[in-house]
């Protein structure tokens, strides 16, 4: 497949046509990947010696952490893709994807928040990796915000780009001056592609097919956002013909 | 540029521009801190730069919707977007004003409001080198957030809630630098970074701003 193929799925036409028939493979997917991970994380792995049952968040937690990070990015690359090609379709999924990684950046903190006050003794610390997230937390909130603010639907996806680009570099530098400002509670990267994993296999597989899931739950709900949107706007020009044309 | 930057600063400073009333809500914030903590100086003494430069962000945060909307509703807005100066000097003099106006002003009143609250006697110096490094990125930041919000009817809450988020990196080094000047440890690293954010924001963010502005005027 050429680049030039891979744009004609901005046609909003030619994308309804593509995920009507993606659309039920990634549901599919996700609901057995989560229900599946979910129900081997929860009742065919052992407890931890030390943490107990509450390790069990943990499929829960990190998949919807990453999630939470990686609508961001995909909000960053849609948005770049609206500023430069001006495709429709990229911004409304920008706008698509907005909500869906908020709920799961608060999922994330509160998953958080349940693990750590029985393991922390506190519901809440000033740790660099969950202040970056309440952070990220609030530009979701600012970029959700200024979408819905702004009536006309270019103005706002232009508008909206530029602060996900922008807010991009802020909330990298959040996330480096939290470090700098604070010293942490949070345990260390245990998930890496380049190192050696330091989480059991017991735990590890059924982690990966509950963040496969949410990946694919993710992109479910994405797609099926994104058409609503297309089709929300498609009814709107459809009614103001009808009006002109009375 | 020059005579832009000049109308602008005479225009805040008469009647109805608001001057003065970021260094009015600064003076209120500081004197309403021990209200709120109780009255005890070793306490105040802790969280004295804390609060000065919350005091200050807030002060600042207070005056941004005047940087464009007084001009977008009147229409000059219109006309310096038609004249031949860019779009991206416009919003930066607008920056300097504002900074001028209300970051510059803050900065000379920040150790008379370290007095209120017992600051500590080393944290003076380091305080105004903060603030002095530290506003003009409040000032920068502010401006592009106005510009995002200038078009809308009630774009005053909005502004605060997307311009807040960004001033996370100012606040946290400029108040490291003034916290760790108090209690007299070495500020080298904050203080580089605070510098460094002031002059990447200066340098790189009046583009967004300029951007944000010609959709806004579309």
């Amino acid at each position: 497949m050429n680049l030039n193929a891979f744009w004609e799925y901005a046609n909003p036409k030619k994308f309804i046509q593509t995920t009507d028939r993606l659309l039920p493979w990634f549901a599919g997917l996700a609901a057995v990947t989560l229900v599946g991970g979910l129900i081997w994380g929860f009742f065919f792995t052992p407890e931890d010696y030390r943490q107990g049952s509450t390790v069990k968040i943990i499929y829960l937690h990190v998949p919807s952490a990453l999630m939470a990070i990686n609508a961001w990015l995909m909000m960053l690359v849609t948005s770049l893709i609206w500023i430069v090609r001006r495709h429709h379709v990229s911004a409304l999924a920008a706008r698509a994807a907005a909500p869906v990684g908020m709920v799961m950046t608060v999922i994330a903190l509160v998953t958080g928040a349940i693990w750590g006050q029985p393991m922390w003794g506190t519901w809440w610390a000033w740790d660099p990796r969950l202040t970056s997230f309440l952070i990220l937390f609030l530009f979701y909130l600012g970029y959700i915000a200024l979408w819905e603010a702004i009536e006309n639907d270019d103005t706002a996806a232009d508008l909206t780009s530029i602060l996900c680009l922008v807010g991009s570099v802020f909330a990298l530098l959040s996330r480096y001056a939290v470090n700098f400002w604070n010293q942490g509670l949070h345990q260390g990267a245990s998930l890496s592609l380049d190192k050696e994993e330091n989480v059991a296999d017991v735990f590890w597989y059924p982690l990966l097919v509950c963040m496969a899931g949410f990946v694919f739950l993710f992109i479910a709900l994405v797609l099926m956002r994104t058409r609503t949107e297309i089709r929300a706007r498609r009814m709107r020009a459809l009614l103001a013909r009808e009006r002109m044309g009375a | 540029m020059i005579a832009l930057l000049l109308r602008d600063i005479r225009l805040a400073m008469r009647a109805g521009g608001g001057f003065g009333l970021g260094l009015s809500f600064f003076l209120i914030v500081v004197v309403l801190v021990p209200f709120g903590v109780g009255p005890q100086s070793a306490l105040l003494t802790v969280i004295a730069p804390g609060i000065l430069w919350l005091g200050a962000l807030l002060a600042c945060l207070l005056s941004l919707d005047r940087i464009l909307a007084l001009d977008w509703e009147d229409g000059s807005l219109d006309l310096l977007a038609t004249s031949p100066l860019p779009m991206e000097g416009i919003v930066s003099v607008k920056a300097l004003a504002h900074w001028l106006t209300t970051g510059l002003p803050l900065v000379a009143a920040a150790p008379v409001l370290g007095l209120l609250l017992n600051l500590s006697e080393a944290g003076y110096k380091w305080l105004i080198i903060s603030l002095f490094l530290g506003t003009p990125a409040l000032s920068v930041i502010g401006t592009f957030g106005a510009a995002l919000t200038v078009g809308l009817k009630r774009g005053g809450l909005l502004l605060s809630l997307l311009v807040l988020p960004l001033y996370v990196p100012t606040l946290i080094f400029g108040a490291e630098v003034a916290r760790r000047g108090a209690e007299g440890f070495d500020v080298t690293t904050p203080l580089l970074m605070l510098a460094g954010i002031t002059c990447g924001t200066i340098a790189l963010l009046p583009f967004a701003s300029a951007a944000v502005l010609r959709v806004n005027l579309r």
